[in-house]
């Protein structure tokens, strides 16, 4: 599974590309931030408030319930201000 | 139809040229160009998630295509260092009525600023911080929800 993080996330995180294989109750968006949360302190507070985050499957926005699986592409980032 | 993300500028003028170059059926171009603000010395970088950020585009100008009678769509977002006066943004609408090229020229900036992965840092007196998302901006963008 690849996960991509941008933008304060990457920084909070300190890598920008992950390939990583979740347990395999892990299940959906939700599922994998809760475990990501397990595996450094920069992980636990990229994702400490989770109303600041938003995540993408596979290049598509995507809510907490949205299924993931192994040969997926997740990105997490904050809300987008392009333009 | 042309979605292009680049770091180089670009030349409105120019752009808008080639969109109605030897065209006899456009009666209306319309076009939005974002510029950075800021205080002189002041700068930010834009940085974008290159896959998604076309395939977002792609999708917001299938809206655009989807709601008006538009003849042709260009859209160009810079990416990169950028200082206070600096192109971002063009947006560029062809139709061969004005109301349409006018209303899907505002709505492609309206839901590009909201849709379209791209994150702003900005280099300030005390350092740089992330652009926050502006409650305005998502407001605008809702304006458009059928």
């Amino acid at each position: 599974m690849k996960i991509l993080y941008f933008a304060w996330l990457r920084a909070k995180v300190g890598v920008g590309e992950e390939d990583l294989s979740p347990p395999g109750d892990v299940a959906t968006v939700g599922q994998l931030v809760e475990w990501l949360k397990s595996r450094s302190p920069g992980h636990a507070q990229a994702f400490a408030q989770p109303s600041l985050v938003r995540a993408a499957v596979n290049q598509e926005f995507s809510g907490l319930d949205q299924a993931v699986g192994a040969h997926d592409e997740i990105a997490f980032f904050p809300p987008v201000t392009g333009g | 139809m042309a979605i292009q993300v680049q770091r180089d500028d670009f030349d409105p003028g120019g752009e808008i040229a080639r969109l109605t170059a030897g065209r006899t059926d456009i009666g209306a171009v319309t076009s939005f160009v974002g510029l950075v603000r800021g205080d002189e010395g002041s700068a930010m970088t834009l940085e974008h998630y290159p896959g998604m950020t076309e395939r977002q585009l792609a999708a917001i100008e299938t809206e655009a295509r989807n709601r008006w009678p538009v003849d042709d769509v260009l859209v160009i977002h810079r990416y990169g260092r950028l200082t206070p006066g600096d192109r971002i943004v063009l947006v560029a609408v062809t139709s061969s009525h004005r109301a349409a090229a006018f209303a899907a020229c505002e709505f492609l900036i309206d839901w590009l600023k909201t849709r379209a992965p791209f994150w702003k840092l900005e280099d300030g007196p005390d350092g740089q911080h992330w652009v926050e998302a502006k409650d305005d901006d998502e407001n605008r963008a809702e304006r458009w929800q059928t």
